[in-house]
């Protein structure tokens, strides 16, 4: 019965509706008395499921929302106020139902995530190709992902290529082109392409999955202002019952102290903190950035010091070849293609950068060496069609008794100066010329710094274990307010404990895995996720799912701006309740006037806050919009 | 020990999350339980031997909540 009550809610409001429509039309045609049966049936019908659901709660010590307006109808009934009793009713089962409606909204951006996950995987087992649900696959699967297929697991690519949008994970809107030995995300799509893989990882334990449960469990944590509102709310709606009963016992005005109980209902104020968090958490989800709950929310936004590891956060953490430059009658390409087959043999991470190099070029480096040998420190040296090569640091070019000019010597301290390893490279005993080797800051890095500055951040930081030179040309390209060298992890530890015994409120941004004491000493600590490594994950506060740097400078803004939001949201509701309180007082306000007034002003802290859902820091939209 | 997670209408009270998890918390042979409020959602752990997902479900909706749709593990 009650199953059935509540199942047909909502025709039992619409009823109610028309039933009270019905009674003023005959109001109106002059039937009094059988505008009356209209509205008292309007009242019993839609007294129902808020009556089950007032004793219920009841039953559970709880005091609810529904007992007040139960209590306060019954009280209409008696005093024969008919209208305001079918009103009351209908209005706060119509508002339920445009609440439950517009928080749906506000929740759809996580919604939206969940409906990327997969039903289906195609599968190879046994030499046979089936379609099984993706709850049935399991580790080490050999699965298929045609083009516009999504993938259903985390897996490393065993043969095929494609272009796949990864937008699940990273938030990241440009397809990623991936190849073999690649890894692919359970949620992502094949845009483009074939891919067969191996599954690592099924079901609850992938990376798609986990996001997902780590961005409910963000919005269920409750901020401190939260938790505040929900123990004002406990003792608040009982005291409400008491205050009512002491107003009925001054006035002896029964329909004064009805009303009073009604519109002093707890509805937005309770409602308005949660609904701006969610909203806000949610819109990170969406754009790659994982806030993990209100009270981070609450922390990131007093931030005014970031703190950053250099490698791999500030830079891209894979040096490059920057630049190849030629002191005799070689091509670079052909000078290129001779060292980086020599640098085969290398095991060395600046030779496998130019070994790289080649392969982005397409340049064939496959071929027989002849005395190769790595001279440790220094460099390598080794016949390539039949030209000594020696390639590597000054040291090895002394030692080889290589002649290096002035001009040549010139040029390596150049490009040193400006952030570079310089490799020599010899052919038969002369230099032929220089590789510079650096690892680039990323792009979007002086863009994100200045927005992170405007948005109130007053102190910037780098710390890295690199060399001084290396770290002072970084922190002068960004504009850094200071830098620190050559550290230690747990030097990086202390520093970060330093900023907060002076005051500031730190955040601190690193790769997540050698930064990670560091990142939890900070106020906040925030990971670049590359994916979402399992470390970065756990350990951070904040994670950066597509690596990068402009998701930070968003989270920043909308960390403020989903601060503002909840503030405008509690003083909506306090300012809303006062006002309803001072107008019944002053007899302004009545029963059914009053309630409308109460579900209004819920509604308007949700619709404040689903504007955060739109939230958008990068088309500078967040002064106009939220200011 | 089995895990049930069960998907309910959109909750729009915080009344109703205490409802739900103090109801759950005294049925017979569970053991802890949890109500997502944003997500609509309820994470039960209980005693496989004593009771099972389906009368947890019905206890859900006996206290006036459709579930629409639930996973075991």
């Amino acid at each position: 019965m009650i199953r059935l009550i509540n199942k047909y809610k909502n025709q039992i409001t619409a009823i109610s509706g028309i039933l009270i429509v019905l009674g003023f039309l005959l109001s109106v045609a002059e039937y009094e008395s059988y505008k009356d049966l209209a509205l008292i049936t309007a009242t019993l019908i839609a007294i129902i499921p808020i009556a089950i659901r007032a004793f219920q709660a009841l039953r559970m010590k709880a005091f609810s929302i529904e007992l007040l307006v139960t209590i306060a109808v019954v009280g209409a009934l008696y005093l024969h106020e008919y209208t305001e009793s079918s009103v009351v009713t209908f209005l706060f089962l119509f508002g339920a139902y445009l609440e439950a409606r517009t928080l749906e909204k506000t929740r759809s951006s996580l919604k939206a995530l969940v409906d990327m996950a997969p039903q289906e995987a195609d599968v190879i087992r046994e030499g046979e190709n089936l379609t099984i649900p993706v709850e049935e696959v399991v580790k080490g699967d050999r699965v298929i992902i045609r083009s516009g297929g999504k993938v259903s697991v985390d897996g490393r690519i065993v043969s095929g290529k494609g272009i796949l949008n990864e937008a699940a994970i990273t938030g990241e809107s440009v397809p990623a082109s991936k190849a073999i030995d690649d890894k692919v995300y359970s949620g992502t799509i094949v845009d483009n392409g074939y891919l067969e893989i191996i599954a690592e990882k099924v079901g609850d334990d992938t990376t798609f999955a986990r996001i997902i449960e780590l961005v409910e469990e963000a919005q269920e944590s409750k901020s401190k202002t939260q938790k505040f509102l929900d123990n004002f709310a406990t003792y608040y709606t009982p005291a409400i019952v008491v205050l009512s009963i002491i107003v009925y016992a001054l006035t002896r005005n029964l329909h004064l102290a009805i009303t009073f109980l009604v519109v002093a209902c707890p509805g937005a104020l309770v409602i308005g903190a949660p609904v701006s968090n969610v909203a806000g958490i949610g819109n990170g989800a969406r754009n790659g950035v994982l806030v993990k709950g209100g009270e981070v929310m609450d922390r990131l936004s007093k931030v005014d010091t970031i703190v950053f590891d250099k490698t791999g956060t500030l830079t891209k953490g894979k040096p490059e070849v920057t630049d190849i430059k030629t002191f005799s009658n070689l091509e670079a390409v052909e000078l290129l293609r001779m060292v980086a087959k020599a640098e085969t043999i290398s095991e060395h991470h600046l030779g496998q950068t130019i070994v790289k190099e080649a392969n982005k070029r397409n340049l064939s480096i496959e071929g027989e060496l002849l005395n190769g040998e790595v001279i440790k420190g220094n460099g390598i040296r080794a016949q390539v069609d039949g030209h000594d090569l020696a390639i590597g640091n000054r040291k090895l070019m002394d030692a080889e008794n290589i002649q290096v000019s002035d001009e040549v010597s010139a040029y390596a301290l150049k490009r040193e100066k400006a952030g570079n390893t310089a490799i020599f490279a010899a052919v038969d005993g002369q230099v032929a010329g220089i590789f510079s080797i650096a690892d680039q800051i990323r792009e979007d890095a002086p863009r994100a710094l200045a927005e992170l500055r405007k948005n109130g951040i007053k102190k910037m930081v780098m710390l890295t274990g690199d060399n001084k030179h290396t770290a002072e040309l970084v922190a002068n390209v960004l504009g850094l307010d200071e830098f620190q060298a050559e550290l230690l992890p747990e030097n990086k530890v202390s520093f970060v404990k330093k900023l907060k015994d002076e005051g500031h409120v730190v955040a601190m941004a690193g790769d997540g895995i050698n930064d990670a004491p560091a990142i939890a000493t900070a106020d906040i600590g925030l990971a670049m996720g590359e994916g979402g490594t399992d470390v970065s994950m756990e350990t951070a506060d904040v994670v950066l799912m597509a690596d990068k740097l402009m998701q930070f400078s968003h989270a920043y803004a909308l960390a403020k701006a989903t601060v503002r939001n909840m503030k405008q949201n509690t003083f909506i509701a306090v300012a809303i309740v006062f006002i309803l309180l001072a107008g019944v007082l002053l007899g302004y306000v009545h029963l059914a006037s009053g309630m409308f007034i109460h579900e209004a002003s819920i509604l308007i802290v949700i619709l404040n806050a689903m504007r955060l859902i739109r939230f958008n820091s990068k088309n500078g939209s967040s002064e106009t919009e939220l200011g | 020990m089995a895990k049930a997670e069960f998907q309910l209408e959109p909750l729009t009270c915080p009344t109703c999350v205490k409802k739900i998890e103090s109801t759950l918390t005294r049925a017979k042979g569970v053991d802890s339980v949890k109500v997502l409020f944003n997500s609509s959602k309820v994470k039960a752990e209980f005693d496989d031997t004593q009771t099972n997902a389906e009368k947890l479900k019905l206890t859900i909706e006996n206290l006036g909540y459709t579930v629409s749709g639930s996973k075991t593990s």
